[in-house]
């Protein structure tokens, strides 16, 4: 099959201004499909990061004390009271104290470092504060080392700072605190004059935010053995037994009222199971995901519209050419390839331009709004998608143009 | 003569049925997919304040030296007790108010009714007249009210319903965190967004209410702790509030009013002079480097409007550009198809400037079809814009009749716009030519 360019580059010649607005609406898709693909990569990424938290069973209670001029020790003697009415119900099989949780949406984080006086902080790490059931209740993965002891938990009250001489880190901050190397029995600072030595090491656990802000220290959380008495409220993280979260999100609140009524649980988001904390938490990742599909679509489907529109108003104004053609000896898939051909030809130019304007949005968007590099990977599917959209749609208009009889020649228009 | 202009119009259109769906199709979603992201960006961008917004200024002081730097060489964007106090008692601008984010609970008289969380801010007096709340019943508490440390509070219409039924409450008395409170004011439906005068600890947008409004040096008397963000270059050497009120940490917001440029000049001064002062004195170890933002700066500053919405916005209008280029193509292809046509009216002495308006009639017809189906599809992209944005954000698009005007002058514009080249090419058909051929 010889295909020919010339005679199509000067049928082009003819219809100059219908070609450049095709391929400049090619150029334009691709260049916006490109980095809303790349968005839409991203933030599926993100949505889809592992807390650490075996997420099916857990909920979490937040709760506000109704009477904040407690001393720390009646907090504390509160809380402990609470977490044994809590493991009492029928429906819970562990719950822990704690001051956030992953994917809270913020909260407490520490700058870290290897010894007492450093100026610029080793890295940051999320903080956790639970007792020794917190890597139970929330289904951590306990990779070396050990738990906490219950004698190793201590009382931390409002504002109190506290730096417990023991620690279990995840994975990734053992890591970046000593490269290569055994944590374990190792110690750091956390922004207090004394150490805190890793006696374990948990992977994974996710930070409390998802900003991406803070995503120079993703993956790197420190726990700390306290029960956080602070005088506003306090979270109580709770496992349910395996297929009764409901039940246990249910009686949960009862049991706390009953062993005391001064104390506010908001009826509408006070308790919350870890489905509703990521849909909660990941909102605009969702959101984002969501409108740049949708806008993704529409542009892809007008832009294989509008070629499939054009085409078809050419084929039928050179009708008679093409019987003329066809008298003349070519045969039906030459017809075909030429409108193949010539549809090649225009998003070949398009998305030549397209890359460029791809590649300036993302440099603009890097600029402007600290996004990151878009990989090639991108531009190669945006590329092949658009050729493969301008055949597709293409290609029922030159089935139509092939079908055209040599008769056609005879006729006046 | 429109009228006939607009009569071939639809007799064209309707000649090539798919290809008008197409147009409207490509204009309508182009159109709503832009204006359902521009009224999210409206609603966040828009300012929150506009009669004042260029008197009321926040300042900044570097108590963190530059260690704790952000990129931009800005210090810290929160106060500290100590300097957000020396600036109160200093007083040198026309209002000001140190403040920090509360969360109380509220006890109802009803010994039967649960004890409610309530948010809001600790403020002084000068807050009222500052930021011009509107008051339903009573006004902000006095000068006096400060420094005798009063239990007075203000609170806002929402939760005046809850309480006392919506009735003139000033004068009753509130139960908050155990200790009895006079009401000396309701506001009246009060929520602005942003919170301007609190964006670190309220994040700019915020579900949240201001329910209660206590004073300042009564909340810190009572030790009512900050709900707030809490960022420390150290730990704290005491525990508690009030170990947090002696320390470096920030966890307050601070604004004042300045009514001119001299005021403004004359304020930068005086924080400057401040910070020497410290320099002096030993506590600060650098030369001052203050800043001092009027609400619009500092919004930007603060990046208050998330970047989600300006991209979303962009990346709508990008395939707004790309219908307006699709539907020029097909309108190009379109007139020309009736070049004979043309030339058949050109002959019979038709001027340029009618073929001008036949066609831009027909383009401005498609627009406005399109900017219908646009309305509607605008309508959809708002009532289920909570699907793709923050809650908190999404409940601010508003869908009005500045809105629904917008989208239906972009629409018909636009097209008309698409099909200015088409027409001008139109226009250009040579009769003679055109006739000969036929």
């Amino acid at each position: 099959m010889d295909i020919q360019i010339r005679p199509i580059l000067v049928a082009l010649r003819r219809h100059k201004a219908g070609t450049l607005l095709i391929a400049l609406q090619i150029a334009l898709t691709l260049a916006i499909v490109c980095n809303a693909f790349f968005i839409i990569h991203q933030r599926l990424a993100n949505l889809s990061q592992a807390s650490g938290v075996d997420e099916g069973d857990v909920f979490v209670i937040a709760n506000y004390w109704a009477d904040v001029n407690r001393s720390t020790e009646q907090v504390d003697a509160q809380v402990r009271a609470d977490l044994i009415a809590l493991r009492q119900l029928p429906a819970v099989l562990d719950t822990t104290p704690a001051s956030g949780y992953p994917l809270r949406g913020g909260g407490w984080d520490n700058f870290v470092t290897m010894t007492p006086d450093q100026v610029k902080p080793t890295t940051d790490a999320a903080v956790y504060t639970g007792d020794e059931h917190f890597i139970d209740t929330l289904g951590l993965n306990l990779v070396a080392g050990r738990n906490f002891r219950p004698d190793e938990v201590t009382a931390m009250g409002t504002q109190q700072a506290i730096t417990p001489s023991t620690a279990i880190v995840s994975k990734a901050l053992a890591e970046r605190l000593f490269p290569g190397g055994n944590a374990l029995g190792k110690s750091f600072y956390a922004m207090g004059t004394t150490p805190s030595t890793i006696i374990g090491i948990v992977d994974p656990l996710h930070r409390q935010g998802v900003d991406s802000w803070s995503n120079s220290y993703a993956g790197q959380a420190l726990i700390w053995p306290l029960r956080a008495d602070d005088s506003k409220g306090i979270y109580y993280i709770v496992r349910a037994r395996p297929g009764q979260l409901a039940a246990a999100m249910r009686d949960a609140p009862k049991a706390l009222y009953a062993q005391n009524r001064m104390r506010i649980i908001d009826p509408k988001d006070g308790i919350q199971s870890y489905a509703e904390i990521r849909h909660r938490v990941y909102d605009s990742d969702r959101g984002m995901v969501i409108l740049m599909s949708v806008i993704s679509v529409v542009l892809l489907a007008i832009t294989a519209a509008g070629i499939v529109g054009l085409t078809s108003f050419w084929v039928g104004q050179r009708r008679k050419q093409i019987g003329v053609r066809r008298a003349l000896g070519a045969r039906q898939r030459d017809i075909l390839s030429y409108f193949l051909t010539e549809n090649l030809l225009i998003t070949g130019g398009g998305v030549l331009l397209g890359l460029l304007l791809a590649i300036g949005t993302n440099l603009w968007l890097m600029l402007r709004f600290a996004s990151q590099p878009m990989p090639m990977v991108y531009l190669v599917v945006g590329v092949l998608l658009l050729l493969l959209l301008g055949q597709g749609a293409v290609f029922a208009p030159a089935l139509r143009a092939s079908r055209v009889p040599p008769v056609e020649a005879t006729r006046s228009v | 003569m429109f009228a006939y202009y607009f009569e071939l119009a639809l007799r064209s259109l309707k000649r090539s049925r798919g290809l008008t769906l197409l147009m409207v199709l490509a204009i309508g979603f182009g159109v709503a997919a832009s204006m359902t992201t521009y009224s999210v960006f409206r609603a966040v961008s828009g300012d929150p304040i506009p009669w004042k917004s260029s008197k009321l200024f926040v300042p900044q002081i570097d108590m963190w030296g530059p260690k704790a730097r952000d990129p931009n060489g800005d210090p810290p964007d929160a106060m500290d007790y100590a300097d957000a106090m020396a600036l109160m008692r200093a007083h040198r601008a026309r209002y000001q108010s140190a403040m920090y984010q509360i969360s109380p609970s509220v006890v109802p008289a009803d010994a039967s009714k649960h004890p409610i969380n309530v948010s809001g801010h600790a403020v002084f007096s000068e807050f009222f007249p500052m930021v011009d709340v509107p008051f339903k019943y009573g006004a902000g508490w006095t000068a006096d009210d400060d420094t005798q440390r009063s239990a007075v509070v203000v609170i806002s219409s929402k939760l005046n319903d809850k309480l006392f039924g919506g009735q003139n409450s000033v004068g009753r008395t509130l139960d908050i965190e155990g200790k009895d409170y006079r009401v000396v004011g309701v506001t009246d439906h009060w929520n602005p967004q942003p919170r301007f005068f609190d964006v670190v600890n309220t994040g700019g947008f915020t579900d949240g209410a201001e329910d209660v409004l206590l004073p300042f040096n009564r909340a810190i008397d009572v030790g009512m702790p900050n709900n707030g963000n809490t960022n420390c270059n150290e730990v704290p050497k005491e525990s508690g509030f009030v170990g947090l009120q002696h320390s470096s940490c920030v966890w307050m917001a601070y604004m004042v009013q300045l009514d001119d440029a001299a005021a403004v000049q004359a304020y930068r001064e005086y924080l400057d002079g401040y910070a020497r002062d410290q320099q002096k004195a030993g506590r600060f170890g650098w030369a001052p480097n203050n800043r001092l933002r009027d609400v619009p700066a500092w919004l930007d500053a603060e990046h208050v409007v998330p970047s989600d919405t300006k991209v979303s916005l962009l990346v709508a209008l990008g395939l707004l550009v790309v219908c307006l280029v699709n539907t020029a193509g097909l309108l190009l292809a379109k007139f020309l198809r009736r070049s004979s046509e043309i030339g058949v009216r050109r002959a019979l002495g038709a001027q340029r400037s009618a073929i001008y308006a036949q066609f831009l009639t027909e383009a401005g017809i498609v627009g406005l079809a399109g900017g219908v189906l646009g309305l509607l599809l605008t309508g959809v992209g708002v009532a289920s814009v909570g699907w793709v944005m923050p809650k908190d954000i999404a409940s601010l698009a508003r869908l009005d009749v500045s809105l629904l005007a917008i989208t239906l002058l972009v629409a018909v514009v636009a097209t008309m716009l698409a099909g200015l080249y088409p027409t001008f090419r139109a226009s250009r058909v040579q009769p003679a030519w055109q006739l000969k051929s036929n």
